[in-house]
């Protein structure tokens, strides 16, 4: 373990407990980004420029503008007067561990790292953003579809609920 | 270490002397970094290279502070700062020293924090707005050889890094505990975010002809000449809409005129920065103005071939005059721009970007892949009349189609007759 990695490691863990246990909501969304960009230096670190900046893009640029500007729309961002610890803390720790142990064990047991183990190397494959694209358009190209179209199927389904019923519309007596 | 030093100087002296002017910078570069220690290496080309970037952009920026406000004034028929010089002299230097003393001022300003301010993130906005702004320079090509860092994902970079303006947006607007700060900063996100995606398809239709995300390769790609003339993007079809999208949608991220909704003075006092005074406020200005100069210099980059010179017999000017000539250019019409138009209306805004820009971005990235596979094809001059009967046809439709329900009549002057 270098140095970088326990900077980083130490960071993200720490901005990722103060997600979880900060009371404003706004601060949690804040930690949260901090969190999400120490996982992204963590990828640079291992040599993974694209999945680095990509992880930049879409969580650090994406989603979290997007819980922050949820929370911006919904309420005024004062803190609530509830306990840190919800009732339902025990069970989330046993789903959280539970799913902990499964990705543990597919990263274990995955076939890239036997394929290294076999070869002897511990060197990562090095991949410039053209193979990551190459893979994307032949390879997984059907994967990729497939999410496409859920995503596509999940922000058409968000303009339906965001849609005013026609009844609405004749009640308040404008047209949205 | 004597014969590193030796070997520099030789192949600088066997130079001719454009290229000596040139790569002058380089290598000066290279002699320091033979003086030290090669484990100090790395450490050492980066400090010189930052320290380079943020000696002369936010020198850039103090010169064209004033410039916009001598040109506005200019514009708006009035004089502008023109007192300003050396001071216990009577030189004036026609008003350039104004920013000298704004400086000055902003520094010595009180800090005034309001009492319900959220302190921490108040106080980390403008630092988290300023930073990635700096950052996104690490990628540009500044001349030839000169790139802080050359990612093979540098396009990619220079987005990701962006999307931290946004967040600091958002932080200073909520933290100030203000109304108005709170609805400049719910303009401003939305705007950034609905502009940003024309900006980056934009940008993609060069990624795709060139196969690249690597910024000196799009330079390098452009830096070809025939009949002595650059093989800029900007002079085909696609490149030309993308060149001119692109730099709508930079007036939008950098929050400038017409787009200027979420700091407009006259409707929100100033949007998101109301209340930051002193050299807080002034980091913000210092960041947008920063912001403005590294998109700019992106889409000099993509689509105005960089550091390369338009014509052939002008190549012996150093390569970063041209990248910074360019800049300063595009900076001047958008001061003029800022001078000409007036500010949008905020569903004008949300039309012009998801009603036209965005479709006329997709159908560029399908003419560009046009572009390509019938070059590959070996349609050399067919392409340019496909994809300019595409691209003007999809202009029309949408403009007409933007226009239906606006019923524009004539302009009627009530006052200035």
């Amino acid at each position: 373990m270098s140095l970088p990695f326990i900077i980083i490691a130490f960071v993200t863990l720490f901005a990722a407990a103060a997600a979880m246990s900060l009371r404003n909501l706004v601060h949690c969304a804040l930690a949260l980004v901090v969190a999400l960009a120490g996982l992204a230096a963590l990828y640079l670190q291992l040599d993974a420029e694209f999945v680095g900046f990509a992880q930049i893009l879409v969580y650090v640029g994406a989603v979290a503008i997007l819980i922050v500007f949820a929370i911006l729309l919904t309420r005024s961002g004062d803190s609530p007067n509830q306990a840190v610890l919800t009732p339902g803390w025990g069970w989330g720790i046993f789903i959280s561990m539970f799913v902990f142990t499964a990705l543990g064990w597919a990263v274990l047991n995955s076939g890239v790292l036997r394929a290294q183990g076999a070869a002897g190397s511990s060197a990562a494959p090095a991949a410039t953003v053209k193979d990551i694209g190459k893979a994307l358009m032949e390879q997984y190209v059907l994967p990729l579809e497939v999410i496409g179209l859920l995503l596509t199927a999940a922000m058409i389904g968000a303009v339906i609920i965001a849609l005013k019923e026609p009844s609405q519309i004749d009640n308040s007596g404008r047209k949205s | 270490m004597a014969d590193k030093i030796h070997q520099i100087i030789e192949t600088f002296k066997q130079m001719c002397l454009v290229d000596k002017i040139d790569q002058l910078f380089v290598m000066l570069k290279q002699l320091v970094l033979a003086c030290v220690p090669e484990a100090l290496h790395p450490l050492v080309s980066g400090m010189l290279s930052v320290v380079l970037v943020l000696s002369v952009f936010p020198g850039v920026f103090a010169i064209i502070t004033v410039i916009e406000r001598k040109g506005l004034g200019r514009i708006q028929n009035r004089y502008g700062p023109n007192r300003v010089g050396i001071p216990f002299t009577k030189i004036r230097l026609c008003g350039f020293g104004q920013f000298i003393p704004d400086g000055i001022k902003s520094l010595t300003k009180e800090d005034i924090v309001p009492y319900a301010a959220d302190k921490i993130v108040h106080y980390l906005a403008p630092v988290v707005m300023l930073i990635p702004v700096l950052l996104s320079y690490a990628v540009l090509p500044f001349g030839k050889n000169m790139t802080v860092a050359d990612f093979d994902a540098g396009l990619l970079f220079f987005f990701a890094v962006g999307g931290a303006v946004e967040l600091s947006v958002f932080m200073a607007g909520w933290s100030s505990h203000n109304k108005y700060s709170l609805l400049g900063a719910s303009r401003a996100i939305a705007q950034m975010i609905s502009y940003e995606i024309p900006l980056i398809l934009s940008a993609v239709t060069v990624v795709m002809v060139v196969g690249s995300l690597k910024l000196v390769d799009i330079v390098a790609h452009q830096n070809v000449y025939s009949y002595g003339i650059a093989h800029w993007f900007v002079f085909t079809p696609w490149g030309l809409v993308g060149c001119i999208l692109f730099f709508i949608a930079s007036l939008a991220e950098s929050n400038r005129c017409p787009f200027d909704l979420p700091e407009a003075e006259s409707e929100l006092i100033a949007g998101y920065f109301t209340e930051y005074s002193g050299f807080k406020f002034a980091l913000f200005f210092l960041a947008e103005y920063l912001g403005m100069f590294a998109i700019i210099g992106l889409g000099v980059t993509l689509f105005l071939g960089g550091w390369t010179s338009p014509v052939s017999f002008l190549t012996w000017i150093p390569s970063y005059l041209w990248f910074m000539g360019k800049v300063i250019a595009i900076v001047f019409v958008f001061i003029w721009i800022r001078g000409t138009l007036p500010r949008l209306r905020m569903d004008q805004l949300m039309n012009l970007a998801w009603k036209f820009m965005l479709p006329l971005a997709l159908i560029n990235v399908v003419v560009a892949g046009i572009w390509h596979f019938m070059g590959q094809l070996g349609h050399e001059q067919l392409r340019w009349l496909v994809c300019a009967v595409i691209i003007f046809g999809s202009y029309v439709v949408l403009g007409r189609g933007l226009m239906r329900h606006q019923k524009l009549g004539k302009r009627t002057y009530r006052f200035a007759e």
